[in-house]
């Protein structure tokens, strides 16, 4: 199984994103946070790099909204921390919206930042890793993005077509030796799921980091975490979209 | 920002270790220039590059801006009456025995495999099979043009600047970038060498045969069994070589010619050697390597015992590139080495614990290599009257921690016997053992010049940030 030198992880200050940046740390691997509240991230990073003994995590503030930033921004990562053999995109946002709100600017802002703030991110990295024939991205998409359900069009969309971005990168650099691992979590105690209630098949972040660095360092193409959310979406899928579309899922 | 089509891995030669990097290949003194001012204005270092023939990290860093001089490739004078040549640092080694020869001259020191740059020969200090009698490149370096981080300009030699000059050879192109070197060649009669091979039966056997031969024969080099025991510790082959004289040579304007010296692209005139390495990698492994080395040295003292023949120089000189690409048989771990160097007085001990180490750990040596060597004036020389181990180990995902702990147990009776090592093929070895071998302030001096050409640390590889 691979072990990462240096990895980033765009949206590490909470959530799984900072889950997975505490479990690669105390692996051993070197990480870059990049995240956009400046306490959290250098909170997160004091604490790892004190658990560590030693400087084990660089913060960075960055807004997914500044795509511009990225390809700088990642060059400029990679030379702080003296490589880069794994990135992952773990920023994401939903937005609450009513069953009947139409709200095109929390459409778009989700977008933004599930999509095109992963586009802008893994465009560069895929490009890097595709010119040295090396290197492992992942991306946390998630089984929201295997059907469109009517409470979260946006991020139902966002998901899914970061799927299907996730695809196309694997098949354009993967023939060079890059890995691009597409994660797909259920329910996962994380801000995001915060005051939802009980949920079904809910993990701590910190077991979702678990499994989805198994999968990560396994090279696995699409990992539902955990795996028994495969079997669940599959039925989900399965269901035609006469009955789907009266259901309440 | 640097571009990122400039982005590429680059790799030592042993392909255990590497980097990404920015490389950037300018084919003149400006263009090198403009590379150190774009590296200065962006704050990233500069890590200089011949034909990355290093074994380990020695001509890359991470993130860094590659200076790849190898498209400087020319021969700028040649003075046939008196050999002396003056080359950019991307000439090869291959490139220069192939020009001067026809004019009955020879590189002084060459180094096991034609295809390294003289320009990494210098940064690396190289020595041949003839250390002994011709010391190291350096000591055949009559004058350098320097590239200072600063963009200065420098000539220097043993005389205007002893100090820098003698820095700057064996300092890992830490303190200048040489763009242009002038060299005394060998004048050889022929393109011929009289060889003798012998075989020792055991290590005490070896160096005493390798001592006893440094003085009559230009070339002494030895092959060990690594994976020989007990009284048969360091048993292995000799071989001694000397040019042949004015009227040896039936024809020596022949054998003086280039095509002459090609080696044989074939093995027995039929099998391709470019795909030898595809045949030799189902036995890159500890059996395979057992019985290859057995084999090898049953052949060689029974066979091949007081065999006396007539090679050609390239033949005789160059014997890493008989099999092209055989490093690759090492992949996908790829391979490191180290090269002990130990005064005489203490050589048998410490590369029998040495050998005794290897098989303890269970990582035998796939490939041991003595020599016999003299001290040099350079600042970082590994030379010493003494000998030399070289020891090759296959990297695997596996072993990967075990071998760079065996290589740090390996190193540490070399450093207590007062003995050196060899940047240019290491790739393993912890900083501090490196540095325990100075005693007598070289590194302070070299920290002084560093200090004062290059103050912001502008050149930079991994090995010298490790080793440093």
């Amino acid at each position: 199984m691979a072990r990462f030198q240096h990895a980033l992880i765009i949206g590490a200050s909470s959530g799984i994103g900072a889950a997975l940046a505490r479990r690669l740390a105390a692996g051993g691997t070197r990480v870059a946070l990049v995240a956009r509240r400046e306490g959290k991230l250098k909170e997160l990073a004091s604490a790892i790099d004190g658990e560590a003994g030693e400087e084990r995590a660089l913060a960075y503030v960055h807004d997914v909204h500044d795509r511009d930033e990225a390809p700088e921004l990642l060059q400029r990562i990679a030379r702080d921390l003296g490589g880069l053999d794994l990135v992952i995109y773990a920023a994401g946002i939903s937005h609450n919206v009513a069953f009947d709100e139409f709200d095109t600017a929390k459409d778009a802002d989700t977008i933004e930042v599930n999509l095109l703030g992963a586009m802008a991110w893994l465009n560069p990295a895929a490009e890097r890793f595709g010119r040295l024939g090396r290197g492992t991205i992942a991306g946390i998409g998630s089984i929201a993005g295997d059907r469109g359900r009517p409470g979260a069009p946006a991020y139902n969309t966002s998901k899914a077509a970061l799927h299907t971005y996730l695809e196309a990168l694997r098949n354009r650099v993967g023939r060079r030796g890059v890995r691009v691992v597409t994660l797909k979590p259920g329910f996962v105690e994380t801000e995001m799921v915060a005051g939802m209630g009980k949920l079904p098949m809910m993990v701590s972040a910190d077991r979702a980091a678990q499994i989805m660095l198994r999968k990560i360092r396994r090279g696995s193409v699409t990992a539902y975490i955990p795996a028994r959310w495969r079997v669940a979406s599959w039925i989900v899928r399965s269901i035609p979209s006469c009955i789907f579309k009266h259901l309440k899922v | 920002m640097l571009p990122h089509d400039r982005l590429e891995w680059v790799e030592g030669w042993g392909r255990s270790l590497g980097a990404a990097g920015y490389v950037y290949r300018p084919s003149t003194v400006e263009g090198v220039r403009q590379v150190l001012a774009l590296a200065r204005e962006l704050g990233v270092p500069v890590v200089p590059r011949g034909a990355g023939r290093s074994y380990g990290d020695a001509a890359f860093h991470p993130e860094s801006v590659v200076l790849d001089l190898s498209r400087m490739d020319r021969i700028l004078t040649w003075d046939p009456g008196a050999g002396v040549v003056d080359v950019e640092p991307g000439v090869s080694f291959s490139r220069l025995w192939r020009f001067a020869l026809g004019d009955g001259w020879w590189p002084p020191v060459v180094t096991g495999t034609m295809t390294p740059t003289l320009g990494g020969g210098l940064a690396m200090n190289v020595h041949g099979k003839n250390n002994w009698h011709a010391g190291t490149l350096g000591e055949h370096c009559l004058e350098l043009d320097l590239l200072m981080p600063s963009g200065e300009l420098l000539r220097v030699d043993r005389e205007n600047d002893p100090e820098l000059f003698h820095g700057v050879i064996g300092g890992f192109g830490q303190l200048g970038i040489v763009v242009r070197a002038r060299f005394v060649l060998k004048r050889v009669a022929s393109g011929l060498v009289h060889v003798e091979a012998v075989s020792a039966p055991d290590l005490e056997e070896m160096l005493r045969r390798a001592d006893e031969a440094k003085e009559p024969w230009e070339y002494v080099v030895g092959w060990i069994d690594a994976f020989a025991r007990g009284r048969r510790l360091g048993r292995g082959l000799l071989h001694f070589a000397r040019h042949l004289e004015e009227g040896e040579d039936p024809a020596p304007a022949q054998t003086l010619r280039a095509e002459t010296q090609d080696l044989p692209d074939t093995l027995m005139g039929v099998f391709p050697k470019s795909v030898l390495w595809r045949f030799l990698k189902p036995f890159t492994n500890r059996p395979g390597m057992r019985a290859i080395n057995a084999l090898k040295y049953r052949l060689g003292s029974t066979v091949g015992e007081d065999a006396r023949y007539l090679q050609t120089l390239a033949e005789f000189s160059f014997l890493l590139d008989y099999v092209p690409g055989w490093e690759r048989i090492y992949l996908p771990g790829g391979l490191i080495q180290l090269q002990s160097f130990v005064p005489v007085d203490g050589a048998e001990r410490v590369f029998a614990a040495q050998l005794e180490m290897c098989r303890t750990a269970g990582l035998p040596s796939y490939l041991a290599v003595l020599k016999r060597h003299r001290p040099d004036p350079f600042l970082l020389t590994h030379g010493l009257d003494g000998f030399s181990l070289a020891l090759d180990f296959p990297v695997t995902s596996g072993n990967r921690e075990r071998l760079w702990k065996l290589v740090r147990e390996m190193a540490e009776p070399v450093v207590e016997a007062g003995g050196r090592f060899y940047p240019a093929k290491d790739a393993a070895l912890p900083g501090e053992l490196f540095r325990a071998t100075f005693r007598n302030g070289e590194l302070e001096r070299f920290a002084a010049l560093k200090e004062r050409w290059d103050p912001d640390g502008l050149l930079r590889s991994a090995l010298a940030e490790r080793l440093l």
